[in-house]
C-alpha cells in the first residue's frame, strides 16, 4: 500500500483565489478539499468538472486534475470522462443557474443514469457572475435586475428534481457548517452513483443574507434539522421537538406534550427506497417545519458506469470478433483474383 | 422453348420503388449485395421519405432504392433507371422524371386500381399517359396475386402474404439480371431463423417470382452485365455511414486509445451509433445522450480523460454542438465530430443529402473559433477520411470535422478491405516528463500542445473555456489573447504539412478544371471521364481536405483557365475558395434538390462553359 496521507493543503493550487471576500464559497472548497484528503484515493485520479458561474471557477483553485468547461454542460462533460476511465473520483462543481437553468436537462439525465459522480449543487438563489439576476431557485416575487416588481414564477427545490429523475442520493448542508458540509461530502464520495448535495450559499454581494432565516445562530436550533441515518428526527435547543408522520404527512410534535413520547418520533431510514419520506423531509419550508439537512437519501442502486464496463467484459468474454482486421472480414466478403489490370478510377 | 432476348451491357441502373411499408430498401439491398457477390462494381442510393409510414398509397410515402452496376468501376447510382420497379401507381408518379429513356417498367397490375389511382392523385385510369411515360416498355405483372395464390398452402393471414410480395419483385429482377438466388436465401434463413415459416414463405415466393420470368420470356428482356475488372483482393459492400464507424475503430486500435462516442439519433447519422454499439467486443464505449449537446460534451468529457472521443450527427445537430466545439478549440482536446449532412435550414429533408454545412462546419462557433475539416467523397472512403480525422485530432489535439452526406451515409459499394498493417501509425501527443509539462507549452512545428489526462501522476492541472497562459492559468492580458489566437488558426493551417498534395484527374493543365468536394465524387469524376472521351479538355480536381487546404491548391488552379466549383449548396465551396485564393475567378454548379448530381447535369455544365 502507498501511503496516501494528505493535508488540505495537497489540494490547494498555486492560484489566487478571486471569489469575494466573504463568499460562502470559501468554506465550501476548503470542507472539499479536507473531504478529498481523507478519501485514500491518490492525488491524481481526482477530476473537478464545473460548468460556468461564480462557483464553477472551483477548478481553478484545486491542485488536482481540472476542467473549467462551458455554462450548464459540467454534468454531461463529467459524464463523459467518468466513463472513460471509472477509475477516477468525479466531482462535478455548479450552481443553481448552472445546473437547474441552462443545465436542467444534463442534470437530470445524470441524476437518473446514476452515475458515480459527486455533484455539488452551490445554491444561492441568484446569478452572482451576471452581477444579480433572479434564478431558478429565486422564490415567488424576488425583486433582483431583471424582475424589479417581483418574480412571477415558482421557484425548484432542487432535491425534489433529484427525486424526480430517481435521485439516489441527495444531502444538504450549508456553507458557514464546515463540519456538517464535510461530513456529508465524506458520505457523498463513498455512495455509488450519482450523489446530489445542495449546499445553501450566501453571496454576499448580490444575495446577501438569503439563508439567514435559516443559520440565524438564535434560532438555528429551532429552524434545523439534521438528519442522521438511524437516529430520531429531533431538533430545538434541547432536541425537544421532533417529526412524526400523521395523515400522510409529516408534522411538528413536542416531545413529552399532546401524549407524544420519544417512540413516536420518525427515526430518519437514509436507505429506504420508497422517497415518499424523503421527497417529505426535502420539501420542509420555514416557518412550519425545521429545514433538513445532512444525508437524506442514500439508496444502493445498479451504477451506469459499473454496469457499462460489466456489458463490454460480458460481450468480450463471447466475442468472435477480436480485433479490426477480423471485423473487416467478417460476415460477407468475396475474393477477386486473376485480374491483370485492373480498371482505374482515372480519367 | 423461344430464346429470350439477352442484353449484353456496360452498365446497368435498376430502381425498386414502392410505398414505404413494400420493404424496397431491403429488396434493394439484398439485390446489390447479391450483385456485388458476382464481381459487378455496384454503388446504391436509397431514396427514402422522412415519415416513417406515410399515408399508404400517396406519392409522398414512395421509398425507392437505386442501383448502378456494371463490369467496370461504377462512381455512381447512375442517373436513370434503365428498370423501374414500381409497386404501385405512386410510385410510377415519383420516378417518372428517373427513367431512362426507352427504359423497362416492372409494375404490380394488381395495384393499379382506382383507389390507389386516386390515392396517388391520378385524374384518369392511366398513370403512365399522364406521367408521359407511353413510349416505355411497360411489363404488367400481377404481383400480388401471383404471390397469394403462391402462398395459399400456407395457412398465412393476408398481411403477411402481401408482405411477402417484395421477394416476387426481387425474385423477377434476379431472373432478368441472371442474378443467382442463393445469397439470398441464405440472408432469408439468418434473419428468419426463429420463423421457419416465413422462411420458406418468402423463398417459395422468391423461386416463384424467378420462375415467373423464365416462364414469360417473350415478354421481358434478361440483361447480361458482366462481372467488372477490378483489382484483386478481399472485398465486401459497405455503405458510408459503416466504413465511418469502422475507420473510427482502426483509429482507436493503431493509436491504442479507447474509442468514445457520444451521440444523439438524428437521421442520417444514426447507423454510425448503432454501428458502434454493436462493437462492444472491441470494447467501444457509446454512450446515447440525452441531447445533441450532451453528445458532444460527454465526448469532450472522454477526451479530457484520454479517450479517442467522438461525436456524430447531422447540420441541426452540429448547430446545437457549436459551442462545445468552441471549447474543444480552446482547450486544445482532440475530438471528431462527424456530420452526416443532410437538407436545409432547420428540420429541412431529414432523409435527402445536400453538403450545405461547409460554411457552418468552417464558422460556425461564437470567436475565432479554427477547427480541422475533411470530407469523404465515397461510401467506401469514410473508413479511410474517419481515420485520418482521428489521426490528425491525436496528433495534432485539435476538434477536426469530417463530412460526409446522407448519401454517403446510405449508399453502399465493394470495397476493397484493408489490413490494419497498411495503415498509417497514430501516434497521439501523449506527455512524458511530469517535470517539464506545461499545459499549453507548444510543439515548435506543429504548434500542438501535449495530451496529460487524469490518472498520470504529476501532470495535474487545470484547463478551460477561459483564455489562458502556457501553463494554462486564465490569462486576460490582451498580448497573449492575441497571441494564442494565431497560434491555434496557424496550428490548424500547419495540418497542411500531414495531408496530401491535390491530385489532378486527367491533364495537370487546360481549360476547364471541374472542382468538387465530398459527396459529388462519383458523379463529378464520372462526367470528366466521359467528356475526356468526347475529346474535351477537361480535368477534375476533388477536395477531401477543406480546412487546410491542400499545399499545392494555387498552383494547381493556376494551370486551368476556367474553373467551375460544383456542389449541392449554393456555392458555399466557392466562396471558401474566394476568400482564400482570391486571385481566380470561380464559375459555379449548383443544385438543391435534396439529390445528388446526375452526370448529365455536370455535363452540360461544362459545355456551356466551353462554348462561353
Amino acid at each position: 500500500m502507498i501511503d496516501l496521507k494528505y493535508t488540505v493543503k495537497d489540494f490547494k493550487s498555486d492560484s489566487e483565489v478571486r471569489w469575494c471576500p466573504g463568499c460562502g464559497d470559501y468554506a465550501i472548497m476548503n470542507a472539499v478539499q479536507r473531504t478529498m484528503a481523507g478519501m485514500g484515493v491518490p492525488h491524481e485520479k481526482f477530476a473537478v468538472i464545473s460548468g460556468i458561474g461564480c462557483s464553477s471557477r472551483f477548478p481553478y483553485y484545486m491542485s488536482t486534475y481540472g476542467f473549467h468547461t462551458i455554462h450548464g454542460r459540467a454534468a454531461a462533460i463529467a459524464s463523459g470522462v467518468k466513463l472513460a476511465n471509472p477509475d477516477l473520483s468525479v466531482w462535478m462543481i455548479s450552481g443553481d443557474g448552472d445546473s437547474l437553468a441552462i443545465g436542467g436537462n444534463h442534470f437530470i439525465h445524470l441524476v437518473r443514469r446514476n452515475i458515480d459522480i459527486n455533484l455539488i449543487l452551490f445554491n444561492n438563489r441568484i446569478y452572482g457572475l451576471t452581477k444579480g439576476q433572479y434564478s431558478p431557485t429565486s422564490a415567488r416575487g424576488f425583486k433582483s435586475k431583471t424582475s424589479p416588481f417581483g418574480t412571477v414564477e415558482d421557484p425548484f427545490i432542487p432535491g425534489q428534481l433529484a427525486i424526480g429523475a430517481r435521485g439516489t442520493f441527495f444531502a444538504r448542508s450549508i456553507d458557514g457548517n464546515m463540519k456538517m458540509s464535510q461530513s456529508v461530502f465524506e458520505e457523498a464520495a463513498k455512495h455509488k452513483g450519482a450523489s446530489v448535495v445542495e449546499v445553501l450559499q450566501n453571496c454576499v454581494i448580490y444575495n446577501n443574507g438569503i439563508h439567514s432565516a435559516i443559520t440565524d445562530p438564535n434560532h438555528r436550533a429551532d429552524r434545523q434539522l439534521y438528519l442522521e441515518h438511524g437516529k430520531p428526527m429531533v431538533f430545538g435547543a434541547e432536541n425537544e421537538k421532533g417529526l412524526v408522520f400523521e395523515k400522510a404527512k409529516l408534522k411538528v410534535v413536542e416531545i413529552g406534550k399532546d401524549g407524544y413520547t420519544i417512540d413516536d418520533i420518525l427515526v430518519h431510514d437514509a436507505t429506504e427506497v420508497d422517497p415518499t419520506l424523503h421527497l417529505a423531509l426535502i420539501n420542509m419550508q420555514l416557518p412550519d417545519f425545521p429545514v433538513a439537512f445532512g444525508v437524506i437519501r442514500n439508496v444502493e442502486a445498479l451504477v451506469y458506469d459499473q454496469e457499462l464496463v460489466k456489458q463490454i467484459d460480458e460481450v468480450q468474454q463471447k466475442r468472435k470478433v477480436t480485433c479490426v482486421d477480423e471485423l473487416l472480414n467478417s460476415g460477407n466478403t468475396w475474393e477477386v483474383t486473376g485480374n491483370g489490370t485492373p480498371d482505374s478510377v482515372s480519367c | 422453348m423461344k430464346d429470350a432476348k439477352v442484353i449484353e451491357l456496360e452498365e446497368v441502373t435498376i430502381r425498386f420503388s414502392g410505398d414505404s411499408g413494400d420493404g424496397m430498401q431491403l429488396t434493394g439491398t439484398l439485390f446489390s449485395d447479391a450483385t456485388a457477390l458476382l464481381g459487378n462494381d455496384i454503388s446504391t442510393f436509397p431514396d427514402y421519405p422522412s415519415e416513417i409510414r406515410a399515408p399508404q398509397g400517396t406519392v409522398g410515402g414512395v421509398s425507392g432504392f437505386q442501383v448502378q452496376f456494371g463490369k467496370r468501376l461504377v462512381n455512381t447510382p447512375g442517373d436513370l433507371a434503365h428498370v423501374l420497379i414500381a409497386m404501385n401507381p405512386a410510385a410510377v408518379k415519383a420516378n417518372a422524371k428517373f427513367i431512362n429513356p426507352g427504359g423497362t417498367i416492372i409494375y404490380d397490375s394488381d395495384s393499379f386500381n382506382e383507389r390507389n389511382m386516386k390515392k396517388a392523385n391520378f385524374a384518369t385510369d392511366d398513370a403512365f399517359a399522364e406521367c408521359n411515360l407511353e413510349d416505355f416498355f411497360k411489363i404488367p405483372v400481377p404481383i400480388s396475386s401471383l404471390t397469394k395464390e403462391s402462398l395459399k398452402d400456407f395457412g398465412l393471414d393476408n398481411k403477411s402474404v402481401l408482405r411477402s410480395k417484395n421477394m416476387f419483385a426481387l425474385g423477377l429482377v434476379c431472373w432478368m439480371f441472371n442474378r443467382p438466388l442463393d445469397y439470398i436465401e441464405e440472408f432469408l434463413n439468418k434473419k428468419f431463423a426463429k420463423k421457419p415459416v416465413v422462411v420458406e414463405a418468402n423463398i417459395k415466393v422468391l423461386h416463384d417470382g424467378f420462375n415467373y420470368g423464365m416462364t414469360m420470356q417473350h415478354m421481358t428482356p434478361s440483361y447480361l452485365v458482366n462481372p467488372a475488372v477490378i483489382e484483386n483482393g478481399t472485398y465486401r459492400t459497405i455503405n458510408g455511414n459503416h466504413a465511418t464507424a469502422w475507420g473510427l475503430l482502426a483509429a482507436a486500435e493503431k493509436s491504442g486509445r479507447e474509442l468514445f462516442l457520444g451521440s444523439y439519433p438524428i437521421t442520417p447519422a444514426t447507423d454510425i451509433l448503432s454501428a458502434l454499439s454493436e462493437r462492444k467486443d472491441l470494447g467501444v464505449k457509446t454512450f446515447q445522450a440525452e441531447d445533441e449537446i450532451a453528445g458532444v460534451t460527454s465526448a469532450i468529457g472522454a477526451s479530457f480523460a484520454g479517450d479517442l472521443a467522438v461525436t456524430t450527427t447531422s447540420g441541426p445537430g452540429l448547430a446545437l454542438k457549436g459551442e462545445a466545439i468552441g471549447l474543444a478549440v480552446m482547450a486544445e482536446l482532440p475530438l471528431v465530430v462527424v456530420n452526416v449532412q443532410r437538407g436545409g435550414p432547420s428540420t429541412g429533408l431529414p432523409t435527402k443529402t445536400e453538403q450545405s454545412d461547409l460554411l457552418q462546419s468552417l464558422y460556425g462557433r461564437n470567436g475565432e473559433s479554427p477547427a480541422v475539416v475533411v470530407a469523404a467523397s465515397t461510401p467506401s472512403d469514410c473508413f479511410w477520411y474517419a481515420f485520418k480525422a482521428s489521426q490528425i485530432a491525436l496528433e495534432r489535439m485539435v476538434p477536426v470535422i469530417l463530412m460526409t452526406d446522407g448519401f454517403l451515409g446510405n449508399g453502399s459499394e465493394p470495397w476493397k478491405i484493408p489490413t490494419m498493417a497498411e495503415l498509417p501509425t497514430i501516434t497521439p501527443r501523449i506527455a512524458k516528463d511530469p517535470d517539464l509539462f506545461k499545459a499549453y507549452k507548444r510543439d515548435p512545428e506543429t504548434l500542438a500542445r501535449e495530451w496529460a489526462y487524469p490518472g498520470m501522476k504529476g501532470f495535474e492541472h487545470r484547463i478551460g473555456g477561459l483564455e489562458k497562459d502556457e501553463t494554462g492559468t486564465v490569462s486576460h492580458d490582451t498580448e497573449n489573447h492575441q497571441l494564442n489566437t494565431e497560434y491555434r488558426e496557424n496550428k490548424v493551417r500547419r495540418v497542411a504539412d500531414m495531408i496530401p498534395e491535390l491530385e489532378v484527374c486527367g491533364d495537370g493543365d487546360g481549360e476547364i478544371l471541374v472542382v468538387g468536394w465530398g459527396g459529388t465524387f462519383g458523379h463529378l469524376v464520372s462526367a470528366v471521364r466521359e467528356l475526356r472521351k468526347e475529346g474535351k479538355n477537361v480535368s477534375h480536381a476533388h477536395f477531401n481536405y477543406i480546412k487546410p487546404l491542400p499545399k499545392n491548391t494555387a498552383e494547381v488552379f493556376g494551370k486551368f483557365k476556367k474553373i467551375i466549383v460544383c456542389e449541392l449548396n449554393t456555392g458555399q465551396f466557392a466562396s471558401y475558395l474566394r476568400n482564400e485564393m482570391p486571385e481566380f475567378k470561380y464559375e459555379q454548379l449548383n443544385k438543391l434538390k435534396g439529390l445528388p448530381f446526375t452526370v448529365d447535369e455536370v455535363k452540360q455544365s461544362v459545355y456551356k462553359l466551353l462554348e462561353d
